[in-house]
């Protein structure tokens, strides 16, 4: 489904480059998690992949579904059913939630052929996927993000994926501002959102949010790359030993520079 | 900046500054008066108008109070002076105006307004408006008169009210903006050629919305007009005035005087949809829009509502305000002002609280692109005797791109300590991260840029009334979006 090719990019303009060769690929079906230490670039990969202008991609590929899209406009990518759940959800003042979200699914319908819903369908669907988050239908009716507590932005954010049910979703720390309770319900709804078709990348800082959403692959991230990849125990062994012991085996085995 | 997002920006500058699609002019013959200001031009005005002694005398006095006063220069604008003696101060259409039957308009003029989208035959208006039209500086044709007289309402040219409602007219006007109030008004007082006036009697609703177009075609002309709108005890009326003129290398003068008076339990709302030419990208030609427009709560309970859209103009200076003198009366002001390429805009409002428990409200958004400036300058007053009174303003500026400003200047004072003042300011640039957030689900970019304007503004076009909330967006489409799709 995504297999992104020696990636390297940079900031826009700038010859500062943030990724340096990230190689990945996923499959249809699989949650993936990607750990790594701040600033290690998880972020700019997310944004990198979902067309964000700041950066520009200087090598390497990015196939969705066997197309490159490195070219792509970010809205382009949403249409072949790319998500990213921002780490810093975005306040829009004066236009709705349901506005957005059926301006946005309708776009995503016209691009593929699909029907769009009218006003009165898309009430029905949307009421129907409250529930996948226990969200309250107030939420619909208030400003993107505006005036959100930093969990009812993450909560959101889980809430438009269930909306627009994309294809691969990245998502970008959504576990950090949630307390217990809103990161039990988070991760249920994110478990009834994944399925066989579909693709989850999860990028997390803790092991905590692994212990509710089960990734089949982990990948750690370090200095604009991948450096280790493995199964579930790769985020145990993190979570036991810190980045650091990681990052000095790696030296020790010459792995990295 | 991204290279992307700059270019989002430059797309989104050159969408603001699509084509001005009202600039053509209408060929028509005028008859007008030398260039120039004098005692003479004023009583030639006067008696051109056929006007009565009373009249003549008021222009006379506020021609030499004006002759007496100083070009203002305190607000956050330059520009080249308006050459008063290489002005002419009155230019009519030659064939008659004011006539009784469509038949009679000049088919040019009569064209003008279709292609301004403001057909003047009755049958093909928007139902419920009233429109007078005034080209240059004469009311052309006022529709539904018959229709408002049923209920009583007076809504005719200015010209015509003089004439024939002279008691109305000597006690209102300039009893809310007294000629020496500014520079300006006392030009107007002094050479004012037309306008509207309003007057809705006694508990009466007034049946329909109520409309002026204003459209300057004359190269060389000012255009003073002057608005009075009188609302009766219990009365209520809803007015939208819009502006429009070609394009012209020149800067052309409009200075106009609105006063609104609102006695006992009465409810004015006035919106104004200005789109008076802005000039170019180099800031050559353009309309001086200079207006002094004031309401007063007279009466308890009352209330004054100004709504405006300003896309247009060179230079705009121009504060609506609301003196709230009756006791428990409401003054509000709601204000989208648009300014891109070089215009200037320095714009607010006053609300002068006298009366008990007087309530004001003022929501200003401002919008700059381009290379320009867009002040907003508010004064709150609430004197010694308006006790339990409060005031909320909210300003937000927008700005899109690197090169344009704002500023907001807030003048407050209470005399009072049960009374409350609240301000609110926020700046706010269209940020690549709200297009971004909105692009990845989904929407294009220039959707993006719509709906963050649009979310924008929202407080203040939600108040325009219904029949011409379309017009404001599309007007807003024209100025901020222009080739989406
Ligand atoms: N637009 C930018 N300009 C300059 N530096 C940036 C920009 N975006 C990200 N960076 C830098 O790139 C590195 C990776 O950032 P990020 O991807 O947000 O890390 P993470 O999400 O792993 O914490 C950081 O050092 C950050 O400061
Ligand atoms: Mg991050």
């Amino acid at each position: 489904m995504l297999e992104i090719k020696n990636l390297h990019a940079s900031v826009e303009g700038e010859d500062i480059e943030i990724l340096k060769g990230v190689n990945l690929k996923v499959n249809a079906g699989e949650i993936h998690a990607i750990m790594g230490p701040n600033g290690s670039g998880k972020s700019t990969l997310a944004k990198v992949v979902s067309g964000h202008p700041e950066y520009e991609v200087t090598q390497g590929e990015i196939l969705f579904n066997g197309e490159d899209i490195t070219e792509l406009d970010a809205d382009e990518r949403a249409h072949m059913g790319l998500f990213l759940a921002f780490q810093y959800p975005v306040e829009v003042p004066g236009i709705t939630n349901k506005t957005l979200l059926r301006e946005a699914y309708n776009t995503i319908a016209r691009a593929n052929d699909r029907e769009e819903l009218d006003p009165l369908e898309f009430e029905d669907y949307i009421t129907e996927k409250l529930d996948v988050i226990e969200m309250k239908d107030q939420f619909l009716s208030r400003s993107i993000n505006t005036g959100f507590s930093g969990g009812e932005k993450k909560k959101n954010e889980i809430f438009q994926m269930a909306v627009l049910n994309p294809v691969l979703s990245f998502l970008d720390e959504t576990d950090s501002g949630l307390d217990i309770d809103a990161l039990k319900v988070v991760s249920d709804g994110v478990n009834k959102i994944a399925n066989s078709e579909n693709a989850i990348v999860m990028i997390t800082h803790y092991q905590r949010l692994l212990n509710y959403i089960k990734p089949d692959h982990v990948h750690v991230m370090m200095a604009g790359k991948l450096i280790k990849s493995g199964g579930f125990e790769l985020a145990e062994e993190l979570e036991a030993n810190g980045y650091d012991a990681l990052e000095k085996e790696l030296v020790l085995n010459g792995e990295a520079q | 900046m991204s290279e992307e997002l700059s270019d989002g920006v430059k797309e989104l500058e050159s969408m603001i500054g699509e084509e001005y699609k009202y600039g053509f002019t209408t060929d028509v013959e005028y008859e007008d008066f030398p260039k120039g200001i004098s005692e003479e031009i004023v009583r030639e005005l006067s008696r051109v108008k056929e006007e009565p002694e009373w009249m003549t005398e008021f222009r006379v006095k506020a021609y030499h109070a004006w002759k007496e006063m100083e070009e203002p220069t305190w607000f956050n604008a330059t520009y080249k002076k308006p050459d008063f003696e290489n002005m002419l101060y009155y230019s009519a259409p030659k064939k008659k105006p004011q006539l009784d039957s469509m038949d009679d308009v000049d088919p040019n003029i009569r064209e003008t307004y279709e292609k301004l989208g403001i057909p003047l035959e009755e049958q093909k208006m928007l139902s419920g408006v009233a429109v007078d039209a005034v080209f240059d500086s004469v009311s052309i044709f006022t529709s539904f008169k018959e229709k408002l007289a049923e209920a009583g309402v007076i809504f005719c040219s200015m010209s015509e009210a003089i004439k024939e409602h002279p008691e109305l007219v000597k006690k209102y006007m300039a009893s809310v903006v007294p000629v020496r109030d500014n520079f300006y008004s006392a030009l107007n007082s002094a050479v004012f050629s037309d306008g509207s006036f309003c007057y809705i009697p006694k508990n009466t609703k007034c049946p329909m919305e109520l409309s002026t177009y204003f459209r300057i075609n004359n190269m060389e002309s000012g255009q003073f007009e002057r608005t009075l709108i009188v609302a009766e005890e219990g009365a209520s009326v809803s007015y939208l005035e819009g502006c429009t003129a070609p394009m012209y290398d020149e800067n052309q003068l409009h200075a106009a005087v609105v006063e609104l008076v609102a006695l006992d339990d009465a409810d004015i709302k006035y919106s104004t949809i200005q789109n008076w030419y802005s000039g170019d990208e180099n800031g050559k030609g353009g309309i001086y829009n200079f207006v002094t427009k004031r309401g007063i709560c007279k009466g308890k309970n009352s209330h004054i509502s100004w709504t405006q859209l300003e896309t247009g103009s060179a230079v705009t200076l121009k504060y609506p305000s609301v003196i709230l003198k009756g006791d428990n009366s409401v003054g509000e002001f709601y204000s989208v002002a648009v300014t891109t390429k070089k215009q200037q805009a320095d714009t607010g409002t006053k609300m002068i609280h006298l009366g008990k428990n007087t309530k004001s409200t003022i929501i200003s958004k401002g919008i700059s692109a381009g290379q320009s400036n867009n002040s907003y300058r508010g004064e709150v007053k609430i004197s010694k005797n308006a006790t339990g009174s409060k005031n909320y303003s909210v300003c937000d500026s927008m700005l899109i791109g690197q090169e344009c400003g704002a500023h907001t200047f807030p003048y407050i004072s209470s005399e009072n300590p049960s009374s409350s003042v609240e301000h609110e300011a926020t700046t706010s640039r269209v940020g690549e991260e709200q297009i971004f957030y909105l692009m990845q689900r989904g929407i294009s970019e220039q959707d993006a840029i719509s709906m963050i304007i649009n979310g924008f503004v929202k407080d203040v076009l939600k108040e325009l009334p219904l029949e011409f909330a379309v017009e404001a967006n599309k007007l807003l489409d024209v100025k901020l979006e222009g080739s989406v799709g």
